[in-house]
């Protein structure tokens, strides 16, 4: 069966999940390449597990698809897909020792000498020593380990982890992404991760889907998504982004000149994926450490083709590596600014007036026609 | 005050003996007697030591009979109250059905209503019915009133059971069967295990339904009513204290293995 397959990529094709009249999923089409570590992030209740429950098969999809390699596993129950699950917190069976945790998978596909694989299992997760003890003895990330253990000791074709770090502190659970960024290296098995934060999304995965409300926003890598938004709720549920609503001014060559409360902004054609006739509207979005903050006084000295705007400091938070400003301006009433702890200038205080100032190569363009304060609420009680 | 102090100091423990020899004291008076050597036919004053009664346990006719039967009855109850209750108890829990919650409150019936009420129900419905009065009939009262206790005992075991571990255990290459088997049953096991000891015991020392349901059959608690009314011999008491050994024992061996495991965990 090895021979034959010419890919082991996971390929969802119109897969949805109704429940009564509630649509978790809506029609819904992914490819998971063979060996990639690959994230489906989102708020709760934006559809991710659900999408993950399909491909391990404990969710029957209400419509579609879902293919492993060249098998269509569709219909299979779970224990025929060659698919193994990281549950959320962790399902380890506490009736049984961690041996025995590990071995489940080997035991049911009839294997009888299991010793040998358990234990070299176990020390690559690093819990040799702890076998014959029961999971409830463990360690909340001691856990974590033989859950990803005792599912990785099958081999299977995919991994799916379900929000396994979610229940970890936060210094764990850096040190859990690292570890299994390095496991998902050392076996080269596809991983397929859920979770609703997006740092975890962007530090462990080669591509990350962004979801919400069951339909998948943009996917792409880490850097792509993060660089390029193509929708508000990407825009604002990966990090932060200033969005200024805008007018389609003229065009010159592969700029696009854009008026905004009086002023003129600049956008390279390229990075806006919204259309752009004359007169239209536009959001113009730019990330708060990619700006320069300068005393008004000294709006002369920045040089010519930045694309600048006006304000008022309203609160400015010292946090060591870099000041986070939040300015009251025309064009966007909380504009928030990074600025790197390089040079202090102490006129920069609440009530100062200023000018912040970026390279237009560093603004993106979205459709107005979406909601500007898209995804803010979610992130923002995610990270709550 | 140095006793006030020393008090203060020892009432908890002060209290807990005493609760400790009021459970106890019972016992002891069965015990003791069960050496006695009585002058009448009644065995309620001490006389002299001695250990006839336990050299002869079955010297009193129809006795040993009695206690065979009850065993039986103890036995073949337990097994149909803890196999149906199991059953019982993962419907309620794992399905939505109709009538789902008047089958949950009409279990805990048994429970609340008087024994005599039911025991004149029960025999009124037997009597209806046409059945003879004997092992049946009191093994179908027996099972009857146990079914509530197991439910309810497994109830809350599989109710607390986390529904992923039985998909993480579907995930592992388990079918319906090994689920089954290898995780849903062992880990609702304390649940069945605690609902089968009770109805053990609710079974075998019973004894107003099984007085009106048991036509000319005897099992042991009314082998004792009937003899207390014309004398009690001793081998009662030495029945009664061969069970309550045998319970004490049954209890440490269970809680030495528990020790064990868990000095084995450590």
């Amino acid at each position: 069966m090895m021979t034959t397959e010419t890919s082991g990529d996971v390929r969802l094709t119109g897969i949805s999940k109704t429940y009564g009249s509630f649509t978790a999923v809506h029609p819904l089409d992914l490819t998971v390449p063979q060996g990639s570590f690959f994230a489906l992030l989102g708020a709760s209740g934006c559809g991710k597990t659900t999408t993950l429950r399909m491909i391990a098969g404990l969710e029957e999809p209400s419509s579609g698809t879902v293919y492993l390699g060249d098998q269509e596993v569709t219909h299979l129950p779970p224990y025929k897909r060659p698919v193994n699950t990281v549950f959320q917190s962790y399902a380890l069976f506490p009736h049984l020792d961690i041996f025995e945790n590990v071995a489940f998978g080997l035991r049911r596909r009839g294997i009888k000498s299991v010793k040998k694989q358990v234990e070299e299992m176990l020390d690559l997760v690093q819990l040799g020593e702890q076998a014959r003890k029961k999971p409830h003895q463990l360690s909340g990330g001691q856990q974590q380990r033989v859950a990803v253990a005792r599912a990785l000791i099958n081999h299977p074709k995919v991994l799916l982890l379900d929000e396994p770090l979610g229940a970890l502190d936060l210094k764990l659970r850096r040190q859990m992404q690292l570890e299994l960024k390095r496991i998902q290296t050392e076996v080269g098995i596809t991983f397929v991760h859920v979770t609703h934060d997006q740092e975890e999304a962007m530090t462990m995965a080669d591509t990350v889907a962004v979801m919400n409300a069951g339909r998948v926003e943009q996917l792409g890598s880490p850097a792509d998504l993060y660089e390029n938004p193509q929708t508000t709720f990407v825009a604002n549920f990966l990090g932060t982004s200033n969005l200024i609503e805008a007018e389609v001014d003229a065009k010159s060559g592969a700029e696009i000149v854009l008026k905004a409360g009086g002023g003129r902004l600049v956008l390279p054609e390229a990075r806006c994926s919204a259309p752009t006739a004359t007169g239209g509207k536009v959001l113009v979005g730019v990330r708060p450490e990619k700006i320069s903050l300068v005393h008004a006084d000294e709006a002369d000295a920045i040089p010519d083709g930045r694309n600048r705007v006006t304000g008022r400091i309203a609160q400015s938070s010292f946090i060591g590596v870099s000041t986070q400003y939040v300015i009251d301006s025309p064009v966007c009433p909380e504009f928030e600014v990074y600025v790197q702890n390089i040079d202090r200038d102490s006129r920069l205080a609440p009530g100062a007036e200023v000018v912040l100032h970026w390279n237009p190569e560093h603004t993106f363009g979205l459709d107005a026609a979406q909601d500007i304060d898209a995804g803010v609420e979610t992130a923002e009680e995610e990270a709550a | 005050m140095p006793f006030v102090n020393w008090l203060k100091r020892h009432l908890v423990v002060i209290a807990g003996l005493l609760t400790l020899s009021y459970l106890l004291l019972p016992n002891i008076v069965v015990t003791v007697f069960s050496f006695n050597k009585p002058k009448g036919r009644f065995n309620y004053q001490w006389q002299q030591f001695s250990t006839d009664a336990w050299k002869d346990p079955c010297g009193v006719a129809d006795m040993c009979g009695s206690l065979s039967l009850s065993l039986q009855i103890a036995f073949w109850a337990t097994v149909g109250a803890t196999v149906l209750g199991t059953m019982i108890a993962f419907a309620l829990v794992r399905y939505r059905f109709r009538a789902r919650g008047a089958v949950n409150s009409l279990i805990f019936l048994p429970m609340a209503m008087p024994e005599v009420v039911m025991a004149a129900s029960l025999l009124t419905l037997f009597l209806n019915m046409g059945a003879q009065l004997g092992f049946w009939t009191i093994l179908i009262a027996h099972i009857m009133f146990c079914l509530s206790f197991v439910v309810t005992a497994v109830k809350a075991r599989v109710m607390s059971m986390d529904p992923r571990l039985e998909q993480a255990a579907q995930d592992l290459y388990a079918g319906p069967v090994q689920t089954f088997l290898r995780v849903t049953l062992p880990i609702a096991a304390p649940g069945i295990a605690a609902g089968a000891l009770l109805s053990f015991a609710l079974s075998f020392d019973d004894f107003i339904i099984t007085n009106f349901n048991a036509g000319s059959t005897v099992t042991f608690p009314m082998f004792v009513w009937g003899s207390a009314q014309r004398g009690t011999p001793v081998q009662i008491n030495v029945i009664g204290t061969a069970m309550f050994l045998l319970a004490v024992l049954f209890v440490l061996v269970s809680m030495l293995i528990g020790n064990r495991r868990g000095r084995q965990k450590a």
